[in-house]
């Protein structure tokens, strides 16, 4: 009896998978793979604005493997990325687990204070940090000279990334410190229990038991900082308008394809450029979940 | 009909006439000897609409749309669309300036969603040209215009075969607005040449570390264009459609490097960026005792540095030769037609109507406080007679009028300004700012700039 009846159940459940992920294959191939496609198919092509368009093949890929201000732009949101990303994920840890071990007075109040940078549009957290940084009439500058101490230079060719890394930092820390606080209220409480029956204390507790849980959601967090980092192009583009001789048109790679297309119209290039970034982007991705994957399961 | 070349100099001739005076046939045939002929198929420029179809035009309902980030202009449009009742304006604000032109660029590429007039800076027009995209108004009659605007405007909108690719709205010649207690305190005299100018900023630098004569802001290729127009500078010349001679490095271009960057060196000038919240700060603030701008800058001013009202004066920008007088351009901006509107006629007439009916063209001084791009008004009485109390009384529309009689005609922009700027501001600027050679840069911007346009397929004559 029972047999009967599950048969065309399963059937029917098969049918309808398809329909149930429809939705979401449509917008993937339209949103995603079709917009990839494209700037796949310009990247073979060159245009100019004498002589129009010409199939060039791989030419493009060649020009952009070898053009030092590409190469310049990756290097510096690698570097971008090894200083920043450390920093933001450990403190977003700290909050989380200050957060989480209860012992914080006005904890929602922190909560929210903490994210809010996040709710701050990065335009307009760029705008308001280019003022704070500003040589002259910034309350930074302004408050060393006043303390007959030296102007801190932000905008300056040294600082800039450490500025720049401020700003994303400020911005982002609320953020991933959300979804690790989330990750630290899932775990069971009876793992604390037998944490706190064996003896370990609060510290202990942390590191043997809340930090192997958070695992999976620092992985995740990480990973949304590569993507970050690598296309990272409001802030330099806004600092750019104060400080043009610091933040050049390439600084960054993705502000260097934004340039090429909307500056100097090179729009097959540019999506030569985004086309490689993407793949840089996906390479680093990789690398980090093989790296992480790997130690998982020794 | 021939095709177009490039044969008629931008002012001296109006096309139309030139082909009924020399015969089609011949200039044809001078044109095919010289291999001038391109194939822009603009030969439609030489057939006149007549006035019964422009009647018929501006009598059947119409809607247009015009992009443009002008304040409050709906009030000018409502003047035309009172004298035109079937034509109604949509306006549209898609951005000032690049945001505008970004946008544009997209709508034209894309084959839709492009506006039928759109507002254009005078540096704007031939990077639009290139590509065909602007309506050329002669047929319109657009030519007999001419005389009502200032001379170097019309050179400015004028294509090199005498098309006429807009209508100028409103101007920026370039003069120096000064702080007069800055000057009475340290015993400064309005300087009137670059050389009593950089004499005056050491000696001021030297009685106060904290003032700086003036800023050359290291983010504004603009004023820099301005500043080679006045010495004369001819860093882009376009022949043909596709040659191109840039010379961003010539000469006189290289008299300035050493000037500028030689003041900026030795840190008696500022060179931090401009129109940013410091920079703002040290208007209101007295860093900086001159602001060298354009004739938009006394009003602007005015706004942005209500702290100092009455301190301020202006004078003409100082003189590389002092016995003649001559300025350059920093700003102003144009009406063009898109060559893809489906009513040509409609959209020249308003682009023609909102600039020169003498009723808008002085809502725009007034309303917008425009500088003038019209003759009558630069000679009006009411315009060039106001005393704003900013500039202790001073009558500083008539100075700029005065100005602008002496701009340069003949300076042209390359049909690549963006990437001129953004390399401008990555190698001038920059040493500029870093206080390195500023020659050097120069030479470096013009390597840059050759080697993108060769990579466009311009042919490039050496500078």
């Amino acid at each position: 009896m029972a047999a009967t009846t599950a048969a065309p159940a399963k059937g029917k459940r098969r049918a309808a998978g398809p329909l149930f992920v429809a939705p979401f294959m449509v917008l993937f191939l339209l949103l995603f793979l079709a917009p990839l496609g494209y700037a796949a198919y310009l990247s073979l092509f060159q245009e100019r604005l004498i002589g129009g368009t010409a199939f060039v093949g791989l030419d493009n890929y060649v020009k952009a493997v070898q053009d030092p201000q590409l190469i310049h732009g990756v290097g510096r949101v690698a570097l971008f990325f090894v200083i920043q990303v450390p920093v933001m994920l450990l403190l977003a840890l700290l909050f989380a687990l200050a957060l989480d071990s209860g012992l914080l007075r006005l904890a929602r109040v922190i909560r929210l204070g903490i994210f809010v940078p996040y709710a701050v549009p990065s335009v307009v957290a760029a705008l308001m940090w280019g003022y704070l940084y500003g040589p002259d009439f910034g309350p930074f500058a302004q408050l060393s000279r006043d303390l007959d101490l030296p102007v801190p230079r932000f905008l300056s060719e040294g600082w800039m990334l450490g500025s720049l890394a401020n700003i994303v930092t400020w911005e982002f820390v609320g953020y991933n410190m959300i979804i690790l606080y989330a990750a630290l209220r899932t775990i069971p409480t009876e793992l604390y229990e037998a944490a706190a029956m064996d003896g370990a204390g609060a510290w202990r507790i942390a590191w043997s038991v809340k930090l192997p849980a958070l695992k999976p959601a620092l992985m995740l967090t990480l990973l949304f900082s590569v993507i970050g980092s690598f296309q990272l192009f409001n802030e330099p583009n806004l600092l750019m308008k104060v400080a043009p001789d610091v933040i050049s048109s390439s600084y960054t790679a993705n502000l260097y394809a934004y340039s090429l297309a909307f500056t100097g119209q090179q729009v097959n290039y540019a999506a030569t450029v985004s086309f490689l970034l993407g793949l840089v982007i996906v390479i680093a991705s990789y690398a980090i979940l093989l790296t992480a994957n790997r130690r998982r399961t020794p | 009909m021939p095709t177009s070349g490039s044969f008629v100099s931008p002012s001296s001739m109006n096309r139309r006439l030139f082909l009924t005076a020399t015969g089609a046939l011949s200039l044809g045939a001078a044109l095919t000897a010289c291999g001038g002929g391109d194939s822009g198929g603009s030969s439609s420029a030489a057939k006149p609409v007549s006035q019964a179809d422009i009647d018929k035009a501006m009598k059947t309902p119409t809607e247009l749309t015009f992009w443009t980030w002008v304040p409050n202009i709906a009030k000018e449009v409502a003047l035309f669309e009172k004298k035109y009742p079937a034509v109604k304006i949509k306006i549209v604000n898609a951005g000032q300036g690049t945001p505008q032109y970004t946008k544009l660029r997209t709508a034209l590429k894309a084959g839709s969603g492009a506006p039928d007039m759109v507002q254009i800076e005078y540096q704007a027009i031939p990077t639009f040209t290139i590509t065909n995209s602007l309506l050329d108004l002669r047929p319109y009659g657009a030519s007999a215009l001419k005389n009502q605007f200032v001379d170097w405007t019309w050179g400015q909108v004028s294509g090199s075969d005498g098309e006429v690719w807009a209508i100028p709205q409103d101007t920026g010649p370039m003069g120096m607005l000064y702080r007069k207690d800055i000057f009475d305190k340290h015993g400064i005299d309005v300087p009137g040449t670059w050389d009593e100018f950089a004499a005056a900023a050491r000696k001021l630098h030297k009685a106060d570390p904290d003032v700086y004569l003036t800023n050359l802001a290291a983010n504004q290729p603009a004023a820099w264009h301005g500043l080679q127009w006045q010495a004369g500078a001819k860093p882009y010349i376009t022949s043909g459609k596709s040659d191109i001679a840039i010379s961003v490095d010539d000469a006189v271009s290289r008299k300035l490097g050493e000037y500028w960057g030689g003041l900026a060196k030795e840190g008696v000038i500022g060179v931090e960026p401009d129109f940013t919240d410091g920079w703002y700060a040290a208007l209101n603030k007295g860093k900086y005792a001159t602001w060298l701008t354009a004739a938009w800058g006394p009003v602007f001013l005015s706004g942005s540095a209500k702290a100092t009202a009455g301190k301020w004066r202006a004078a003409p920008l100082p003189q590389w030769d002092a016995a003649k007088p001559s300025s350059g351009n920093w700003g102003g901006s144009t009406t063009a037609v898109i060559r893809s509107t489906k009513n040509p006629i409609a959209a020249a007439e308003f682009a023609k109507f909102l600039n020169s009916d003498p009723a808008s063209a002085r809502m725009f001084a007034t309303e917008q406080f425009f500088f003038p791009a019209t003759k009558a008004l630069l000679t009006d009485a009411e315009f060039v007679g106001q005393a704003p109390s900013f500039y202790g009384g001073q009558k500083v529309n008539q100075l700029f009028a005065d100005i602008s009689s002496t701009v340069n005609s003949s300076f042209q922009w390359p049909p690549f300004l963006d990437q001129a700027a953004t390399d401008w501001t990555e190698t001038v600027g920059k040493s500029l700012a870093d206080k390195t050679d500023t020659v050097r840069a120069l030479g470096t911007w013009q390597s840059r700039l050759t080697t993108y346009a060769k990579g466009q397929g311009f042919t490039v004559k050496g500078s």
